[in-house]
């Protein structure tokens, strides 16, 4: 035993350099699960306020392509309400209910790592929580892990963790989207079964299986289907309908009946996914 | 003043600007200049070495908080804080360093800074990158991202030396 302590004290600088990496690969492996990075990630309002106040320097930079894609918003936003209240009333009504959109302004975003992020200026005081799906005005963006009493991170839809149920529009066919690529318009659909044959154009929305984010909003559209020789699922790229690299505002979205969903779910313990 | 202060100075400084400005920089995704490391490349060459560990876990730590890459920084800096002292050995081994002294280039020469320089962020750049993709499969795109983010955050540790060393005792 004694010697064991005269060897660590000897080799001090060696041991602890060992130990600091351990704890430190230990910290990284555990922050690539998305279960656990639920749970790992501690987001504080300190980070949040660095972050917002370049924000609000840097911002004034980008208000008017930021205007242009507002205003495209809201021309998209009347054409669509017109279409359904005149077509299925009843419907927006659930849909109402169900689901409730607060907007909240990017403060901080990152397109090129492996592993991205988005911080926004809303948290729990705003009734943001974690899990909740996150969109921008024309898709998907990413799911809320952390939040804190005023800013909330985001687990982008270009991080190696994020995995989206999605639907391909014409047939209706169950698929799931990743971001495989490290190119941050662009991602892939997996999982397609072997007999569709997917063309460019082909509209790919959210599934609305997963109590995250609602049926049918839009993720991309596919640019991309090379037929593979084996039987196996397959693949295709698809080019996301949200730009990353100008995410401006994000709506986050509050599923009201969750609890009661996961609940029927998975009576046993409540977790999706 | 005191040699604490002035490192605890230079430490928040060199955060702010990584934190605040490079961080921000957008250069195709491959050109990713990691500039925090210059704090521990001018601590004094006596540092009692755990203390280096140490100071080099934590510089990481504050990476990995606003970066949400929780342990990648942390995991790379204490490599660099491991080989400092050897590379120090290896390229300065006939300069005499009094107790509180930092490898400045008034003292290791531009060359000698360089070097040091250059063989440190390159280490740090090399783990920091290949454990954010966790994989070899695009290995050679990945070692050019290294070379190039290595050669351009060694470019602007030395342009800032060079505007602020002068002033540094």
């Amino acid at each position: 035993m004694r010697n064991l302590f005269l060897f660590l004290k000897k080799n001090q600088f060696f041991v602890i350099f060992v130990v600091l990496q351990l704890v430190s690969l230990s910290l990284l492996f555990n922050s690539y699960s998305y279960h656990k990075s639920l749970s790992f990630n501690t987001v504080s309002d300190f980070r949040g306020m660095v972050f917002s106040s370049y924000d609000a320097i840097v911002d004034y930079f980008y208000l008017r392509a930021e205007n242009e894609a507002l205003v495209e918003e809201n021309a998209r936003l009347r054409s669509q309400q017109s279409v359904v209240v005149s077509d299925q009333d009843s419907v927006v009504g659930i849909h109402d209910t169900l689901y409730q959109y607060v907007a909240a302004d990017v403060v901080s975003n990152t397109v090129h790592r492996r592993n991205n992020f988005i911080t926004i200026n809303k948290g729990k005081l705003a009734g943001v929580e974690k899990e909740m799906g996150v969109i921008s005005g024309t898709g998907i963006a990413g799911i809320v892990i952390g939040v804190s009493d005023n800013y909330a991170l985001i687990m982008s839809l270009l991080h190696q963790n994020a995995i989206i149920s999605a639907r391909i529009k014409k047939n209706q066919h169950l698929v799931n989207v990743a971001w495989k690529t490290r190119d941050h318009t662009t991602g892939m659909v997996i999982d397609i079964p072997s007999h569709i044959q997917l063309v460019e154009g082909d509209t790919i929305l959210s599934s609305g299986n997963s109590l995250i984010f609602p049926k049918d909003i839009m993720i991309g559209t596919i640019i991309d289907h090379q037929k593979s020789a084996s039987k196996g699922l397959e693949e295709a790229t698809l080019k996301f309908s949200t730009e990353f690299n100008r995410l401006g505002h994000v709506y986050i979205i509050k599923n009201q009946h969750k609890e009661e969903q996961q609940q029927l779910l998975n009576p046993e313990q409540g977790s999706n996914e | 003043m005191s040699n604490t202060i002035k490192h605890s100075i230079y430490f928040l400084l060199i955060m702010a600007l990584q934190v605040l400005a490079l961080n921000h920089m957008n250069l195709g995704g491959y050109l990713n200049p990691y500039v925090y490391v210059l704090f521990l490349l001018v601590l004094p060459v006596h540092i009692n070495k755990s203390l280096l560990l140490l100071l080099g876990f934590t510089t990481g730590l504050c990476m990995d908080y606003f970066g949400n890459t929780l342990g990648l920084h942390a995991s790379a800096s204490v490599l660099l804080a491991f080989m400092r002292p050897s590379v120090i050995q290896l390229f300065f081994k006939n300069l005499d360093f009094s107790e509180r002294e930092s490898p400045m280039i008034s003292r290791v020469g531009f060359m000698g800074f360089l070097k040091y320089t250059f063989v440190l962020v390159f280490s740090h750049h090399l783990l920091l990158f290949y454990l954010e993709v966790l994989s070899f499969t695009d290995g050679v795109q990945t070692l050019l991202a290294v070379l190039l983010s290595s050669l351009l955050s060694t470019a602007v540790i030395m342009i800032l030396v060079l505007i602020f060393g002068s002033r540094k005792t």
